[in-house]
């Protein structure tokens, strides 16, 4: 019933955490044959002893014709996606070029394989999009109705796209994509973890937008049980329930810090403009409107649910327990003082009274 | 807790005198059209006995006077320490913390906001995924609604029972007042007055959600953008949903327009409804056309400010900040029988059945309307 990639799997973004760990994870599963990483960077040393398993082939989308038609690989695994502009390697035309360039080669490739079984894409709720008129929820079919501004969110529409064509030429292949929400957790080091890292956190004034965390290791699981099963489809990957921003501060310890919103795409602009990785427009407008994620489809088709929203924070605050300003311990102990100290108060006015 | 649930808004001591007779019909099963000026006795007993303090003993006896809540009320509600002291000894079970004071109720209520405030302060809440924080809607929002609702606008509520007291039904109601207060004030009521007090999800526009601080109120009290998908999600999922399908044309009408309902639009709440089969309870509101007369509407500054309309009051915007208060009207909120949609589930798709269904419910409310008007000669009386 199952096809399992007994052949070879290509991964493409080891040099990256979610690749190289997933590479690692396809490694030691012993009922795939061969895992190729395929990247144009070489992988960090932080990384560098997870890919002892896999063969690694340096090369950009551009050489994956080549390296998928000579190993015949049976199923590839798309992961290269840049989330946010890196200056150090190009900045934004260099991460377009590698999401939707990048993309639109390795899917060239992928059509041209025959003997390509398996296609899992990593995709991101940011295909939403971001519009006042959005319902509270998405599910996978609802239609996003304003284009984003951020660059990132550009990028997911036109790689799903891309995908929905390879799904109409090539309906013998499995095509997973895994809408993700943002990732999180005591490991994961992404925008976001560094935003919440921070002991003064900026927020857009008078916004309280709904968040959904998705915890990194859940991600690395669903990406392994789509190579290993088959589960044809697009897929929103979130941990169940919801935090708000300024839930999810507090639950950190972190103070927030309320910015006027053309102020904070000001300052997106002005760090980006300074040549410093940031946060982009992505993330402002994910802090104007949020975004929540129906998983029903995911929970049945997989029968197995990541850990939720709340619990995957859990883990990142107990991760970086550090930088925390107002913990909940201190917020347990002045309670308790001051309810002392009124109770003090009160029985010596009784006394004298 | 119960005394928490039971009520979180009263203000100790100002309003004992005044609000008791005015709020004992409102707690009457109703439908009796009585003007409230004579408090039932025995209703008054049982009040204060569900303050779940203890001393309903010696008043629980029937023996009370028309002011036998005098002494059941000081004991609930007043601050001298003394009177708290002979408290003590009733309430026994009671969570142990440093035990000062146990069964004290100031006590109690200190160490309850103290809690209050570390939960708000650590996160420790939960939101569902609409964004609604029933805690703080409880703890904060509606306590000061209903004020508003109860002194301000000396609300009164009929047909309390067509209400589902669980599960799903969609509240339509008629839309009016400049500003959507109506909307906020049959949510009021619809908690204050369901026993297992229910939340009425609202649905705004989306230029509510495109508003800073304004979005994020509506967010947290439970609100969200009106679209079928949300209507329908929630409704799925059991709640009561409140919607106002006029929309603009009904809040923005002018004073000489009043308690005339507009079009309904294109009937997307019938299809909601339709396709979850919940039924449909519409509610009049009468009141809300008063409270801010929109006499001229300066077109060219709404354009410029991108809103719908930019309302002239007798108050506004001649008197600044003072003209945004509503004036005191008198308000009468009336919910109809449900209509059943549950027999029609397959036709949600049947342009003609919404369209008739959304007519049947207009027609209700507008009769409604008019039986409430007559009720209620003068706007402005008590």
């Amino acid at each position: 019933m199952r096809s399992r990639p007994t052949g070879s799997v290509v991964v493409t973004g080891v040099s990256r955490f979610l690749g190289a760990h997933v590479a690692a994870r396809l490694a030691a599963d012993d009922r795939i044959g061969r895992v190729v990483g395929l990247d144009p960077h070489a992988p960090p040393a932080e990384f560098a002893h997870l890919l002892d398993g896999v063969e690694q082939v340096r090369g950009d989308a551009g050489s994956a014709s080549t390296v998928i038609a000579d190993l015949e690989a049976e199923a590839v695994v798309h992961l290269a996606l840049a989330t946010a502009p890196d200056p150090q390697h190009g900045g934004r035309a260099a991460m377009k070029e590698q999401n939707v360039i990048g993309t639109m080669h390795l899917l060239a490739a992928c059509q041209q394989a025959p003997r390509l079984r398996k296609l899992v894409m990593r995709s991101s709720t940011a295909a939403y999009g971001a519009s006042f008129r959005d319902p509270a929820v998405f599910t996978e079919d609802t239609e996003p109705r304003e284009v984003p501004r951020g660059g990132f969110a550009r990028d997911i529409l036109d790689i799903e796209g891309y995908v929905r064509g390879f799904r109409r030429r090539r309906t013998d292949v499995t095509a997973t994509v895994l809408r993700f929400a943002p990732f999180i957790g005591s490991s994961a080091d992404t925008t976001l973890t560094r935003y919440f890292a921070r002991p003064v956190v900026p927020t857009v004034l008078g916004r309280d937008p709904r968040l959904q965390f998705l915890h990194i290791d859940d991600a690395l699981e669903i990406v392994h049980r789509s190579v290993v099963d088959d589960h044809a489809g697009t897929f929103n990957v979130a941990g169940a329930g919801v935090l708000s921003l300024s839930q999810a501060i507090r639950r950190a310890g972190r103070i927030p810090v309320p910015v006027l919103e053309p102020g904070l795409s000001a300052a997106s602009n002005l760090v980006r403009n300074l040549g410093r990785s940031g946060y982009g427009l992505d993330q402002v407008d994910l802090f104007v409107h949020g975004r929540v994620v129906d998983t029903t489809k995911l929970v049945d088709e997989f029968g197995w649910s990541p850990r939720t929203t709340a619990d995957a924070f859990d883990d990142f605050v107990a991760g970086h327990r550090g930088g925390a300003v107002l913990r909940r311990e201190q917020l347990a102990l002045a309670e308790q003082a001051i309810l002392d100290g009124i109770r003090q108060a009160r029985a010596t006015v009784q006394e004298k009274a | 807790m119960t005394e928490e649930s039971g009520r979180p808004d009263r203000p100790p001591r100002k309003s004992t005198r005044k609000a008791t007779p005015r709020r004992a019909p409102a707690q009457k099963t109703n439908g009796a059209t009585r003007r409230g000026s004579v408090p039932s006795t025995d209703f008054v007993v049982g009040e204060a006995a569900s303050n779940g303090v203890a001393p309903a003993g010696p008043n629980g006896s029937g023996t009370a006077s028309p002011n036998g809540d005098g002494p059941a009320r000081a004991a609930a509600a007043s601050g001298e320490p003394t009177a708290d002291r002979h408290n003590g000894s009733a309430p026994a079970p009671l969570p142990p913390a440093v035990a000062d004071q146990p069964g004290d109720v100031w006590d109690q209520r200190v160490a309850k906001g103290l809690a209050f405030l570390r939960r708000r302060l650590g996160g420790d809440y939960e939101v569902d995924e609409f964004g609604f924080d029933p805690e703080l809607t409880d703890k904060v929002f509606l306590p000061m609604l209903r004020l508003l609702y109860r002194d301000w606008f000396r609300t009164e509520v009929f047909g309390v029972e067509n209400l589902p007291a669980n599960g799903s039904a969609l509240v339509v109601g008629n839309h009016s007042g400049t500003v959507a207060l109506d909307a906020i004030m049959l949510a009021t009521a619809v908690n204050d007055r369901t026993p297992n007090r229910r939340h009425l999800r609202l649905l705004g526009a989306d230029l509510v959600f495109r508003m800073p601080i304004v979005s994020e109120l509506a967010r947290k009290s439970g609100g969200t953008v009106a679209c079928n998908p949300d209507a329908e999600r929630l409704l799925r999922t059991g709640e009561l949903v409140g919607v106002f399908p006029e929309g603009f044309k009904g809040v923005g009408k002018q004073y000489a327009q009043r308690y005339k309902l507009q079009r309904f639009g294109r009937g997307g709440f019938v299809s909601a409804a339709l396709r979850t089969g919940t039924p449909i309870v519409p509610a009049a509101i009468v009141g809300a056309e008063e409270i801010y007369p929109m006499l001229a509407d300066i077109k060219p500054l709404a354009r410029l400010l991108g809103l719908p309309y930019f309302p002239v009051t007798p108050t506004f915007p001649w008197l600044g900040p003072l003209g945004m208060l509503p004036l005191p009207s008198k308000w009468l909120i009336e919910f109809s029988k449900p209509i059943p949609t549950a027999h029609l589930q397959d036709q949600a798709d049947d342009p003609l059945v919404v369209f008739n269904l959304a007519d049947q419910v207009r027609e209700t409310i507008q009769q409604t309307l008019h039986t409430l008007l007559e009720r209620r000669p003068d706007p402005f009386g008590r």
